[in-house]
């Protein structure tokens, strides 16, 4: 016991004294944090417009004053009749063109009836797409209010709707249980694989085998720091997204940890299982990388919702621990629900440890013949 | 024949606290092979990147090919030859490529180094094997190899850091011939080694200790100097000496 | 010069007879626009509707055949209880939840108007919106058809109506992957520009013939042009590889000129590259490196504009953008290729590559030394 003591003070004593372990760490999942938190994000807002109003009347000057006051759109760009409407898109300024045509107002008395022309920039069809939908609501709920009086139209089918668990539609939400599924295996298994395939590589893990300690020892003396780390990394991603960002805990807090906690020891038996593939350090680090982070990043649901992928996709989707992840995270944290609506879930993450551990003690075995 | 072509003056170099090289004092002459001994960690390699200009001295003279270190660095260069102890040609490039690579940089013409390259071939006895890759090539061959390309240009000096590590002895002595045909043809040797009896076939010795030059001369002068069979026993009683 | 046509012919065949690159050079597009252009979608495709209708008539059947038949909604499961709906949310297996009151037809008919209730799962606020505004307008239809049949008029008019008409420029279809591949190809050059360049350096390193070099005349900028030009022209070729799969298999339109393209290509890869370099002589070992250049690249990457706007991002990350060049030349591949934008739109992009480029180039020649 005294033996393993000593060589779990060592790996601790490894980790603490390089720089780099540390910023990967520490370093990582904060700037991740703020990254996903405050700087990306998907929310339209101060979108640039221009205008190209052809009859400056009182109608038209109400509805832009409308538009640019609804938080959603700035004035880019006030356009004039001659100007190119290609070079403004072209030149990239704005996102929209809003345009009226002459004697707006004229036809809307006479005609009842007049059309504003929205030029969207379709070259992001996703901020297009809103940013219509934002403009055609701001005149609709205009023409409703100013000058229909909010006159009752007959068989008006009124939907109510209700944003569930995330009102606001703040992307922080979404991505808080990604980060901690990304952060996770970055520390869990690619730090894991790499520091057991650098003994390999340095040959000092011969040195251990033929040492006293068991093997049982030696792996454990290798995971237990990056448990610990992972454990305390899972605690302030959770604490930051909850006072920083405001992400609820509906649900237990408990189930959380617990969650959290087997998803450690799945990646971690996932570390295990690399460094007995890899011949070395950079190869593990490789892996880890392009097999681990890449598709946890695209595939697992962290950004891009599954259903609108192929289905090859969704496939390979199925096959990733933090697919599975995500899910338990969001629905505890977001939902609110307790262990029955996540059950399976729960039982994918355990199945996959123990192929993961299993596979990893048959590696080993068939290493030490 | 008693032109300098290396003169170094106090050389010190420090890294942080601990003195690597300390005020080494030594002349090379022009022809010479001299050989620069010293135990593992005695500061020979990093006098010796200093000399090629690798790496800069904390203090001290030092004029390499008549040329001065600190300000005329890459004259230096085009005037000397390099054997690195991992006898650093490209593994994945064939023998003709690596030559062509080297002499392009030193600005031999494709003429002058096909007429070269043949003599170089025929010399080493390795004609058959112009386009295999040098990864592909024994140990030996490597090392006759990275020797020939190191003095292709015909440089005044070439540097040989341990360039015998790790071959057996018959090929080592092989290896003696070369660099007495490179002597013959003029160009002066400045070689290290841990290996005490290739002490021998050098002209004159330095040895060093713990970043100091304790000895200097021709191996005669040397043996009678410490009452020694050979030079192992010269060594061994310096090493013992300056406990 | 002819020193430099002997290293870049060096590193050429070097790469020629380097297998893992090779493989790589082909494979890394492939799977980029193929993967990554189809996961990366926001385009709607299947939205799991729970049903609850508690009016059971005509008029609530024709709206849930009308929300089952949109290729956006599949209704899977019925029910008379909201709080069964709020249970499938619970439970993962749908995202919606269309609640039709009890008298919807009868309130519609008698009363001019019936309340429908829509519950959205709005984790996903982004997905939750568009959804949403999906619904709304298949619900929007069913009330006009409804007017229209009821009343047997074409459309009942209001005294006064706004017409928006929407048009969308450069990308009618609205299809998403044309706005994700030019990102994607953005970040295809970076990853085979900055991985090809330092695995050569750090070869070179451990291997030992950089100190082999260090001793020879070369000099320094020739050095480094051959760690750079042969990369950015490799890059350059998956480039144009990439274009191609994504003609080839999401038709995307190519309205610029492609000589932009590239030029800009030839400006960005030079500043990127010469980042990297600049990191390998700074850090120590090779893990440094790689951890490092990751680290920066990974920030690079995700404030570039690449999965995100970056027109949503808070207005001092904005401006931190203005040094980050991924972000520039994501800009400029999306406005020449989608938009055709000419050299004279692209002026502060190009600016702002330059300084970049030269200031990173610069920097790495200053601190390599061949002498330590």
């Amino acid at each position: 016991m005294k033996q393993f003591l000593g060589f779990l003070r060592k790996e601790f004593l490894h980790i603490f004294r390089d720089p780099r372990t540390m910023i990967i760490i520490f370093g990582i999942p904060v700037v991740q944090l703020m990254l996903f938190g405050k700087v990306i994000s998907t929310d339209i807002q101060n979108a640039k417009i221009a205008i190209l109003d052809q009859s400056h009347d009182n109608t038209t000057r109400e509805i832009s004053s409308k538009l640019l006051s609804s938080g959603y759109f700035v004035l880019g760009q006030e356009l004039l009749p001659g100007d190119n409407v290609e070079d403004v898109f072209r030149q990239g300024k704005v996102k929209m063109i809003v345009t009226f045509g002459p004697e707006f107002e004229h036809n809307l008395e006479r005609d009842g009836k007049a059309d504003v022309q929205l030029l969207a920039d379709a070259s992001d069809p996703n901020t297009a797409r809103i940013l219509t939908n934002y403009a055609s609501g701001i005149i609709n709920d205009y023409v409703k209010k100013e000058k229909l009086q909010n006159i009752q139209l007959p068989d008006q089918i009124n939907v109510e709707v209700r944003m569930l668990y995330n009102e606001g539609l703040k992307s922080v939400y979404m991505f808080v249980p990604g980060i901690m599924a990304m952060i996770l295996m970055l520390i869990s298994a690619m730090m894991t694989s790499i520091s057991i395939s650098k003994e390999k590589e340095m040959g000092t893990m011969e040195v251990l085998l033929a040492s006293p300690l068991k093997p049982i020892q030696i792996v454990l003396g290798k995971v237990t720091p990056y448990l610990l780390l992972s454990f305390i990394n899972a605690l302030t991603i959770i604490l930051l997204g909850v006072f920083v960002f405001g992400v609820p805990i509906k649900g237990s807090f408990l189930l959380l940890m617990g969650e959290a906690f087997l998803f450690i020891l799945m990646a971690l038996s996932l570390g295990i299982l690399i460094s007995t593939v890899a011949p070395n350090q950079m190869v593990a680090m490789f892996i880890s990388l392009l097999g681990l982070m890449l598709p946890t990043i695209l595939l697992s649901g962290f950004i891009f919702p599954i259903q609108n992928m192929p289905l090859p996709l969704r496939i390979v989707s199925n096959i990733l621990p933090p697919r599975w992840f995500i899910v338990i995270i969001r629905n505890i944290m977001l939902k609110g629900t307790g262990i029955q609506y996540i059950w399976k879930e729960t039982m994918v993450l355990i199945f996959m440890a123990f192929t993961f551990i299993a596979l990893s003690i048959k590696n080993f075995k068939i290493r030490l013949e | 024949m008693n032109e300098k072509v290396i003169e170094v003056h106090n050389l010190v170099k420090k890294f942080g606290s601990f003195v690597a090289n300390d005020h080494l004092n030594f002349d090379v002459y022009k022809g010479e092979i001299f050989g620069f001994l010293g135990a593992n960690g005695a500061g020979k390699t990093t006098a010796m990147k200093i000399l090629c200009g690798l790496s800069s001295p904390t203090s001290g003279e030092v004029k390499v090919a008549g040329f001065d270190i600190y300000k005329e660095t890459e004259k230096v260069k085009r005037n000397i030859g390099y054997m690195s102890q991992k006898f650093s040609l490209y593994e994945d490039l064939t023998i003709a490529e690596n030559i062509r690579f080297f002499s392009g940089i030193y600005g031999i013409s494709p003429k002058d180094r096909k007429a070269k390259q043949e003599i170089l071939l025929k010399n080493l006895d390795i004609e058959s094997a112009k386009d295999s890759l040098v990864g592909s090539l024994p140990l030996g061959w490597k090392q006759k190899l990275a020797f020939s390309v190191a003095i292709f240009h015909d440089p005044k000096i070439v540097f040989l850091d341990e360039p015998t590590g790790g071959v057996d002895p018959i090929t080592r002595r092989k290896f003696w011939d070369l660099i007495y045909e490179a002597s013959d043809r003029g160009i002066t040797v400045f070689v290290t080694t841990h290996y005490m009896d290739e002490a021998e076939y050098c002209n004159r010795v330095s040895i060093m200790n713990e970043g100091r030059i304790e000895a200097l001369d021709t191996t005669e002068n040397l043996k009678k100097q410490y009452v020694a069979k050979n030079m192992d026993e010269v060594f061994l009683k310096i090493a013992r000496n300056t406990e | 010069m002819k020193t430099l046509f002997y290293v870049l012919q060096k590193e050429f065949i070097q790469v020629k007879r380097n297998k893992v690159m090779l493989r790589m050079i082909i494979m890394i597009p492939i799977v980029q626009m193929l993967v990554l252009v189809f996961a990366a979608t926001y385009d709607l495709k299947n939205v799991n509707v729970f049903l609850v209708d508690q009016d059971l008539s005509s008029t609530s059947r024709k709206l849930a055949s009308k929300i089952d038949a949109s290729p956006f909604f599949t209704i899977n499961n019925t029910s008379f209880n909201p709080e069964d709906g709020e249970n499938e949310i619970l439970n993962n297996r749908d995202d919606m939840v269309l609640v039709i009151p009890k008298d919807f037809e009868r309130n519609l008919m008698r009363e001019d108007k019936a309340n429908l209730q829509l519950l959205v799962n709005a984790i996903d606020g982004q997905s939750a919106q568009i959804g949403y505004s999906y619904a709304a307008s298949v619900i929007g239809g069913f009330n006009k058809d409804i007017i229209a049949d009821w009343k047997g008029l074409p459309e009942f008019k209001p005294p006064y109506q706004i017409n928006t008409v929407s048009r969308f420029w450069y990308n009618s279809e609205l299809e998403y992957k044309w706005y994700m591949a030019p990102g994607v190809l953005a970040l295809l050059v970076t990853l085979i520009g900055l991985n090809l360049s330092s695995t050569s350096l750090v070869k070179e390193k451990e291997d030992g013939t950089i100190e082999q070099l260090n001793v020879t005349p070369i000099r320094k900028i020739q050095f480094l042009a051959g760690k750079l030009i042969p990369f950015i022209v490799i890059a350059l070729f998956d480039l144009s590889f990439g274009l191609f799969l994504a003609r080839m298999v999401f038709n995307l339109p190519i309205v610029g000129n492609l000589g932009l393209v590239f030029g800009f290509g030839v400006l960005y890869l030079v500043g990127i590259l010469g980042l990297g370099l600049f990191i390998s002589t700074v850090a120590d070992t090779q893990q440094q490196v790689m951890f490092v250049t990751f680290f920066f690249m990974m920030i690079f990457i995700l404030m570039s504009g690449i999965f995100t706007p970056v027109e949503s991002m808070p207005q001092w990350a904005q401006t931190i953008d203005q040094i980050n060049p991924v972000y520039h030349f994501m800009r400029v591949l999306r406005m020449v290729v989608l938009k055709g934008s000419h050299f004279g739109d692209l002026i502060h992009e190009f600016v702002a590559l330059s300084i970049l480029g030269f200031t990173f180039l610069t920097l790495a020649l200053k601190r390599y030394r061949k002498t330590a």
